[in-house]
């Protein structure tokens, strides 16, 4: 292992420049109101943090007395956390709906967040852990308290406490959880937990401490029981935000999960029916109050609680194929769903929640903006070319493999419940003209949502339909964390 | 190489039509021409191979690796028949809705020729996974059709399709996962192609489940009795090249995947099945007709006529001998031509009178002769006149059924009746009568003449002689009956059952038997 460390100095290399962006912001916050500032300090510190994961792809080391590990699963998320956070930042623009004079701070906070989200992929102690995760979570709460006062409505404030109390309460049982682990253990360092748990795992206590630490991963992914935060937070938070709440944490969640559910075997029948239990609750609870919504966002709100449902079947198939799937599904989802919000923050002019309805003849205003549309939307939907579709395929077949057919006929029922509130969306966006007095003018895109307009679109199709190459990268950098048994 | 670029000019083609839209409304529509036009000259000079030969062209390359997938494409003689099928009414349905399109032409051809790619892709594909790809890949874009450019009802329609095919679609997907897997467990080898999954031993209860997915996905299609609710809306809905595409394409996915698909993969299982499919399609011929005639909405109308005809395939596929198989193929091409070419009509005086109500038609033959008459020619071959290519399927149909199930062969037969007088209904209906004077009531214009005469000389030259034809499918039925074989054969020609002999294209079959 020794001899194919790479230097430490370049294996932190990303974590360098993106604490070196986040100085930068800071000093730009100390001005007064250089919003264009933050977001080009932004944009670069993001596009730096991408270059600096792909030039590192190939790294091995481990930091701080084996506490942060940097392998080619650590790279492939931080490039994928790096891509989703240049998505954010152009998605967020302009920032319409957050008080003019803390613009810039909001930049400052993402970048913090997704600094969270960067040690979270490299991090092997709990404490680590720990802290890397409340780092990507306390910028989270202050983002979505700070959308503007609109009249007669303070519903930010209550969504940004909805979202800190549920997550302190998940960090909270997730402690608790990590607790047992630690007791059954004697270790904090992850590889080691891992190992000595497997032996025990079909223990009651081994069983209610992986559980129980999983309670807040649950919670950021939004699987019921622990989704209760997630309608309220998206339509309360403003566009920008729930776009970023939506994508990065989803990825986060699936990645710590992984982290733990490589303690199970596929003979940790317990686990296994638990994990399917929550699947099959998140889908349908998720997919039938969908069915009812009218704003957009709260729509989206109740899908991201399906596609976690979606997102752990591949989970509960407890072996390589399946953690792959997951892992893919939840990249593919990120694309879809910065997709979908790019149309979002463009058609609503003052950033407000965005009805369905004021989607209407978007394919005349911006023909642009509606096929992203309709690539996210159909992606969700699970429909081929898209990613959506393979990445449901991989999942349906991790499943299945494993035997669980009930599974995947529920998943499959629940795919086609799915499918009428997505068309509901696409029926808005192009079947549909304006009535009354809405707006209809042509919408004018700047020319860095227009190529994120075609990235994501090319993403999408391009995960969809030559998913050979990502599918072989994850599983490669999936076997530097499940060593070959 | 070929086959590749049969799907992938209209692939580009249809982006091409889309971006051009923005600089001139008659460019698409250009486009759209070429991208169809040339398919079907590439594809006529597969023509020339010799059917003997079985794979007259193939294609293949590496897909997902790790999952077994292959991106395998290859036409026998059942194959190229469809393909051709494809895109001469892919050039009918631009030619149709030349100057028809009222909004984003672009956009339009771009779903037409999706379409087309997807209907490609669906009878060529030989790697499961794949043809399930294209097999989901036809839906959005009809979809689309249905939903922009569809009459009143449009919304309701599309989404009807969309959830009834999705829904059977994704069954399909779990049949193919599970004799995917099912073949990975007996011989370690995972794989989705076709002529590796043939001859795969499955569990009874198994084999039974696996290809009722199967067929349940194809009776939807087809569509079959009882799964034919989704078609009257959604024929009825979309706009003319859409029901064209519908009725000539779509409809015939189904019935091509029950022949290539359903009966070799599960042969025994079939077989058990054959009676009640056989009966399901004996009542869907009756019933359709019944629908049909009860009808006062003309395209609503001959979208059952549809489900009638369809019912003929059904029993064709399950009675499984060389000459119901042989008439399937048979009425397959000719139900596209001819309900084509109804819609095409209904279509037409949909346009000029902005109704499709029955009541206020009636006496139009002195104002539109011309129309009155193609009508009629397409009325005949309906109702099956012989001479025309419906009444080759039909009959050959109903004499291979004949020796297999008596009752159903029957029963299928008074459809003829029942076909008859729906037939004549139409023509009764919109052109016997009091002559009435109506309203912008005018004669077809020489570009709806053209195409259903090309139509009308098709039928008429698979009615009269449809050697060609049964020629080429003639290879494919063959190995599909030794893969499956026909109910009494093993008897009949005292030849051992060998399931696996299609596993081998004949062509690389070492010579052992004279």
């Amino acid at each position: 292992m020794s001899d194919a460390q790479t230097n430490s100095f370049i294996a932190f290399l990303p974590e360098g420049i993106l604490l070196l962006g986040i100085l930068a912001l800071f000093g730009v916050t100390l001005g007064t109101n250089r919003v264009g500032a933050a977001r080009h300090v932004s944009v670069a510190t993001a596009i730096a943090l991408a270059l600096a994961c792909a030039a590192t792809f190939k790294a091995e080391a481990v930091l701080f007395d084996g506490a942060y590990r940097v392998d080619a699963f650590s790279q492939w998320l931080k490039l994928v956390f790096a891509l989703g956070y240049l998505g954010c930042v152009v998605i967020g623009n302009h920032l319409k709906d957050i008080r003019a004079d803390i613009r810039p701070e909001y930049f400052f906070l993402l970048a913090t967040s997704v600094m969270g989200f960067v040690l979270l992929a490299g991090s092997v102690d709990l404490i680590t852990l720990v802290v890397a995760l409340e780092l990507s979570s306390f910028p989270l709460f202050l983002l979505i308290a700070m959308r503007r006062e609109a009249k007669g409505r303070r519903s930010q404030m209550e969504s940004a406490i909805k979202y800190m109390m549920f997550g302190i309460a998940a960090s909270g049982i997730m402690l608790f959880g990590m607790g047992y682990l630690y007791g059954l253990t004697g270790t904090t360092s992850l590889p080691l937990l891992v190992e000595r748990l497997q032996p025990v795992m079909h223990t009651p206590l081994a069983i209610t401490g992986v559980i129980l630490t999983m309670a807040a991963f649950f919670y950021k992914l939004a699987v019921f029981p622990f989704h209760f935060w997630t309608p309220d937070v998206y339509q309360g938070a403003s566009n920008e935000t729930t776009a970023i709440i939506a994508s990065l944490p989803k990825v986060a969640a699936v990645l710590l999960l992984l982290r733990f559910a490589g303690a199970a075997t596929p003979e940790a029948q317990t686990l296994a029916v638990m994990l399917a239990i929550l699947a099959i609750g998140s889908m349908f609870f998720g997919n039938l109050l969908a069915l009812a919504q009218t704003d957009f966002k709260r729509l989206l709100g109740f899908s991201a609680i399906a596609h976690a449902g979606y997102t752990l079947l591949g989970l509960v198939a407890l072996e390589e194929a399946g953690f792959t799937a997951s892992l893919y599904y939840v990249t593919g989802y990120l694309f879809m769903i910065l997709a979908c919000f790019t149309v979002i923050t463009r058609v609503s002019r003052d950033g407000a929640n965005l009805p369905i309805s004021a989607l209407a003849g978007l394919h005349k205003r911006s023909p642009l903006l509606a096929a992203t549309l309709l690539a996210g939307v159909f992606s969700l939907a699970g429909m081929p070319p898209f990613v959506g579709f393979m990445g449901k395929f991989s999942l349906l077949t991790a499943a299945l493999q494993q035997g669980f057919l009930w599974l995947v006929l529920l998943a499959v029922l629940n795919t086609v419940i799915a499918v009428y509130y997505y068309l509901r969306v696409v029926h808005a966006a192009f079947f549909t003209e304006p009535s009354g007095d809405a707006d209809t003018s042509p919408i004018h895109l700047d020319p860095a949502a227009r190529v994120l307009c075609l990235l994501l679109i090319a993403v999408i199709i391009g995960l969809g339909t030559v998913p050979g190459l990502f599918l072989d990268t994850i599983a490669d950098s999936l076997s530097s964390i499940f060593p070959p048994s | 190489m070929i086959l590749l670029w049969l799907i992938a000019i209209p692939l580009i083609g249809g982006i091409l039509a889309w971006t051009a839209e923005r600089w001139s409304t008659t460019a698409p529509r250009w486009i759209a021409l070429a991208a169809t036009a040339v398919p079907l000259v590439l594809a006529l000079t597969l023509w020339d191979g010799d059917p003997g030969d079985f794979w007259l062209a193939e294609f293949e390359t590496s897909w997902i690796p790790a999952a077994g997938i292959d991106f395998y494409l290859a036409a026998d003689g059942l194959g190229l028949l469809m393909v051709l099928l494809t895109f001469f009414l892919g050039v009918l349905s631009v030619g149709i809705s030349w100057n028809t399109v009222p909004s984003r032409p672009g956009f339009f051809y771009f779903n037409l020729l999706l379409i087309l790619a997807g209907t490609t892709g669906v009878f060529t594909a030989l790697d499961l996974f794949l043809f399930f790809f294209c097999w989901e890949l036809m839906v959005l874009p009809m979809y689309f059709i249905i939903g922009i450019w569809g009459h009143e009802n449009r919304n309701y329609a599309a989404i009807k399709f969309f959830i009834f095919t999705q829904a059977s679609g994704l069954l399909l997907l779990i049949a193919i996962l599970g004799l995917h897997y099912a073949h990975a467990a007996e011989t370690g080898v995972q794989t989705f192609r076709y002529g590796e999954l043939l001859g795969t031993e499955l569990a009874p209860g198994l084999g039974m489940g696996l290809m009722l997915g199967f067929f349940v996905a194809f009776a939807v299609k087809l569509p079959a009795f009882p799964f034919h609710t989704w078609l009257a809306d959604a024929h009825t809905e979309a706009p003319t090249a859409g029901s064209l595409i519908l009725a000539g394409l779509l409809l015939k996915t189904g019935g091509y995947g029950l022949v290539r698909f359903v009966v070799p993969l599960f042969p025994e299982e079939s077989a058990a099945f054959a009676p009640v499919a056989m009966a399901l399609g004996a009542i869907g011929i009756l019933y359709g007709a019944k629908l049909a005639f009860a009808q006062t909405d003309l395209k609503r109308l001959i979208a059952y006529t549809s489900v009638s005809h369809m019912g003929f395939v059904l029993v064709g596929v399950f009675a499984w001998n060389a000459w119901a198989v042989q008439g399937v193929v048979v009425q397959m091409i000719a139900h596209g031509l001819s309900t084509g070419a109804l819609f095409i009509l209904a279509g037409g005086i949909q346009d000029r009178l902005h109704t499709r109500d029955l009541n206020a038609m009636g006496g139009f033959w002195p104002q539109a002769p011309c129309m009155a008459a193609l009508a009629l020619f397409f009325a005949m071959a309906s109702l099956g006149l012989p001479g025309l290519g419906n009444f080759v399927g039909e009959f050959l149909i109903l004499l291979g059924s004949f020796q297999v199930n008596v009752v159903a062969t029957v029963l299928a037969a008074l459809g003829l009746v029942g076909a008859t007088v729906y037939s004549l209904w139409i023509i009764q209906r919109v052109f016997h009568g009091e002559p009435r004077e109506s309203k912008g009531l005018t004669d077809l214009s020489l570009r709806e003449i053209t195409i259903l005469g090309v139509l009308a000389a098709g039928l008429l030259g698979l009615g009269l002689y449809p050697k060609p034809v049964l020629h080429m499918s003639e290879p494919t039925v063959r190995a599909l009956h030794e893969t499956a074989p026909p109910p009494g054969a093993a008897l009949a020609t005292g030849q051992p059952e060998n399931p696996v002999a299609h596993a081998v294209p004949p062509n690389e079959r070492v010579p052992t038997d004279p």
